[in-house]
């Protein structure tokens, strides 16, 4: 808890509304469900300029059963949006891994949508700590 | 800025109808278009913007980037492989510029 | 010495302390965080050690006579003495110095002679690091002298200081495995460092998992070990158990640096496993915590404890058990000849310049407690005096020893406060602003209400200023009430401050080694004396 010289000064941020906006314009206003969609991130940050986080669908990936892809956003960040994966019956699995910047402590949110027009979501938090300290 | 590398990491061999890993790294700055120079100028935007990954021709996954990628984007996905042949792996800058690697694999 | 008073009072005796009743199949000892002291220690235990949200008033958070009701413990007695900070001065002068590797070695040689074959020793790691001779030596010292107790296998956090290149050369010559399944190469997201090592031990295949400090490039420099990311990672823990049951595991121990909230945490959350061995939050506790069916065992820190678990594993299931928080009286205990002369030899290169004393001390000098301490409180002094500074600030580590009124402070007692591989102090100006930002952080790091976003340890210590705090309030709200002592003024928050402080994570940072500072102030103070520190309020 001393490595205290510099702290980033904050440029203008998204807000909670705008990232709720970018999720149900991707979703085409789709009440999202829960439960099919895991978004794996770390609990804090141990870089925020490089912040690894995945994201796996349950899916046969096949016929109707199909993600089609999946946005990420982070409502603390300059703009909400991250990136959209797309998925396709030769991916084999909806899953996928990328690295990211986070400005501050905020939530990341991962939206699937599925190739019958059904809507999926996830959401964690994710801490960007100054540290220090410890046991 | 260099001319961007990328790395790919996936298996040599794989088992017809195998979900396999597929790694890729490329150096890049990402430069998001909201940090300033020492004068206060904003640096403008130059970042890598499309990521895909074709098998034999046919598309396996792809990502639209947005500046919040961190700079050497980093992509792990997966890909049922059914027959031999080669993965090929384009990246978009906004410069235009168009970056590509192949990999090939075999079916036991 | 001191044991002729007790053992004339028959309280103790090497017997009654070592005295078992073996039972089971398996036995598990378990040392951790003994933060590089080879030699017995003084080392007080908290007054105060909050908990927030559901974990607040459960075990580890007693202190004091709450924690003497709870586990039936008579005021005065050794065991008062050894897991509380009540009536410490006074105990210490009737029951002695804890610790000493030499005596973990005749506690450790005759559990392995009783239950042959039947022993698993795990030691949970800050074992490198905490000492003048271990800083000396880059973790030699302990390397060298653990290698002769031949633990089975080991995790870490403050290891990694030593940078990745002394880690990897330490760990390349160990003859013993180092477990941190949750560290993975940054570059390709793959495994650093093994997850899982697979004993036989009594007829009973047992799956050691180790889990190094989950925050340790947030809580120490990034920049020592770039290419390693840590992080809980519940689902490769997960994973991880789930393979070790695949593999015909019958018992699974998870040997974590987790801290004993996330070890909790992840007990509720993860199915599996048996035991959890925890460390880094120094929590010394004479029975298992269960969660569920897995058991959570703290050893406490500095040596002053070894846990033996006797387990009866019988299909896959702990059938029986029996566990015994062991205080290692070193008054009581023999010291073991072989480790002994080991240990002296070890030392004797710099033993000159371990006993020069420079102070003595009036007032108990210790560390441990949420907000402040008295070593904490002489280190802070230090900084405002030699670093000329309007507020200081001092990291809310939970290693370093005690030294009792009376007693002079030798190099030894000042490096085992703060041996470390980055002890610059830096001089700088903050915003009032900037400081309550910090404040906030720092406090969000040990009370935010969700386990798994704290990274243990205590609040920064602060010289110079006066705050109230509200562990239970959210973050940007725990903090109030921030006055400089020297005007009597609140902070103003757009004004600056000339702040000194140590153990800046950064890179960059640049001054003298925190330890000639409070040398330099020592000169100058020869005699410390501490007024009792109010200057944090507890709130909410
Ligand atoms: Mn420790
Ligand atoms: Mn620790």
């Amino acid at each position: 808890c001393a490595g205290f010289t510099g702290l980033a000064v904050s440029p203008a941020f998204a807000d909670v509304d705008a990232t709720a906006k970018a999720v149900a314009a991707f979703g085409g206003g789709q009440e999202p469900g829960t439960g099919k969609i895991t978004l794996t991130a770390p609990e804090i940050a141990e870089n925020g300029n490089t912040v690894p986080i995945s994201v796996s669908v349950e899916s046969a990936m096949e016929g109707d059963d199909l993600v089609e892809s999946v946005a990420i956003f982070a409502d603390g960040n300059p703009n909400p949006e991250v990136a959209i994966f797309h998925f396709t019956p030769l991916s084999g699995e909806a899953s996928a891994t990328t690295r990211m910047r986070l400005a501050k402590t905020q939530n990341v949110v991962a939206v699937a949508r599925m190739k019958d027009g059904s809507v999926f979501v996830d959401k964690k938090e994710v801490k960007v700590t100054i540290g220090g300290c410890g046991g | 800025m260099a001319t961007p590398k990328p790395r790919i990491k996936l298996p040599k061999t794989a088992d017809k109808g195998e979900v396999i890993v597929i790694k890729t790294l490329i150096s890049h700055t990402m430069e998001s278009g909201q940090r300033k120079d020492k004068e206060g100028k904003l640096i403008p935007r130059q970042i890598i913007n499309k990521f895909s990954c074709e098998f034999n021709g046919q598309p396996v996954f792809s990502c639209d980037l947005e500046p919040a990628i961190s700079a050497n984007p980093y992509f792990e996905f997966s890909a049922k492989v059914m027959e031999a042949g080669t993965f090929k792996f384009t990246w978009v800058d906004d410069d235009g510029s168009v970056y590509t690697d192949e990999q090939p694999i075999k079916v036991n | 010495g001191q044991w002729a008073r007790a053992a004339a009072q028959q309280t103790l005796t090497e017997d009654a302390l070592l005295d078992f009743g073996a039972v089971g199949n398996v036995t598990l000892v378990h040392l951790t965080d003994i933060h590089a002291q080879l030699v017995p220690v003084h080392f007080r235990e908290p007054s105060i050690n909050l908990g927030v949200g559901p974990v607040a008033g459960l075990p580890p958070h007693v202190t004091g006579a709450d924690f003497l009701k709870l586990y039936n413990i008579a005021p005065g007695s050794p065991e008062a003495y050894a897991l509380t900070s009540e009536d410490f001065t006074a105990l210490a002068g009737t029951y002695g110095k804890m610790g000493g590797l030499d005596r973990i070695a005749t506690v450790l040689k005759r559990i392995r002679s009783e239950r042959e074959g039947k022993v698993l020793f795990l030691d949970g790691g800050d074992t490198w690091q905490g000492s003048y001779t271990s800083l000396k030596t880059l973790g030699q010292d302990m390397v060298d002298l653990m290698n002769l107790l031949e633990p089975d296998a080991m995790t870490g956090h403050w290891e990694f200081t030593y940078g990745a290149e002394r880690v990897r050369e330490i760990i390349d010559g160990l003859p013993f495995a180092f477990l941190g399944g949750n560290i993975f190469d940054a570059e390709w997201d793959e495994r650093a460092f093994d997850a899982t090592k697979m004993f036989e031990r009594g007829g009973v295949k047992v799956a050691v998992i180790g889990q190094a400090f989950p925050y340790t490039p947030i809580a120490n420099p990034r920049w020592m070990i770039p290419n390693w990311s840590f992080g809980i990672r519940e689902e490769e823990v997960a994973a991880n158990v789930e393979a070790a049951h695949a593999d015909g595991a019958e018992l699974v121990v998870l040997l974590s640096h987790n801290g004993f909230d996330v070890d909790r945490e992840l007990a509720s959350r993860v199915p599996g496993i048996d035991v959890i061995l925890t460390g880094h939050t120094h929590d010394a506790l004479p029975e298992p915590v269960m969660v569920g069916k897995t058991m959570l065992i703290a050893s406490g820190s500095h040596g002053k404890f070894v846990t033996r678990l006797d387990l009866d594993v019988q299909g896959g299931e702990i059938k029986n058990y029996r566990h015994r928080l062991i205080p290692i009286f070193s008054d009581v205990i023999t010291p073991d000849a072989e480790i002994a002369d080991a240990v002296a030899k070890s030392r004797a290169p710099y033993e000159d310049e371990l006993k020069r004393e420079l102070a003595t001390t009036e007032t108990l000098l210790y560390r441990r407690g949420n907000f402040n301490g008295t070593f904490d409180d002489l280190i802070c002094e230090a900084l405002l005096e030699v670093r000329e500074a309007d507020i200081a600030l001092s990291p809310g580590f939970r290693w370093g020893t005690s030294v009792l009124p009376g007693q002079k402070i030798t190099v030894e007692d000042l490096h085992s406060a703060c041996a470390m591989t980055y002890p610059a102090v830096y001089r700088s100006t903050m915003s009032g602003k900037m400081l309550k930002d910090i404040m906030e952080d720092v406090a969000d790091n040990l009370f935010n209400k969700s386990p798994y976003y704290q990274q243990g340890g205590d609040m920064v210590r602060v010289g110079g200023m006066a705050y109230a705090i509200d562990p239970e309030a959210d973050m940007g709200g725990r903090i109030s009430e921030m006055t400089l002592l020297k005007t009597g003024e609140a902070i103003d928050p757009g004004k600056d401050y000339v702040v000194a402080g140590w153990a800046s994570i950064n890179e960059e940072t640049e001054g003298p080694a925190i330890w000639d500072v409070v040398e330099d102030y020592l000169k100058d103070h020869p005699v410390v004396k501490l007024a009792e520190n109010r200057s944090v309020k507890v709130v909410g």
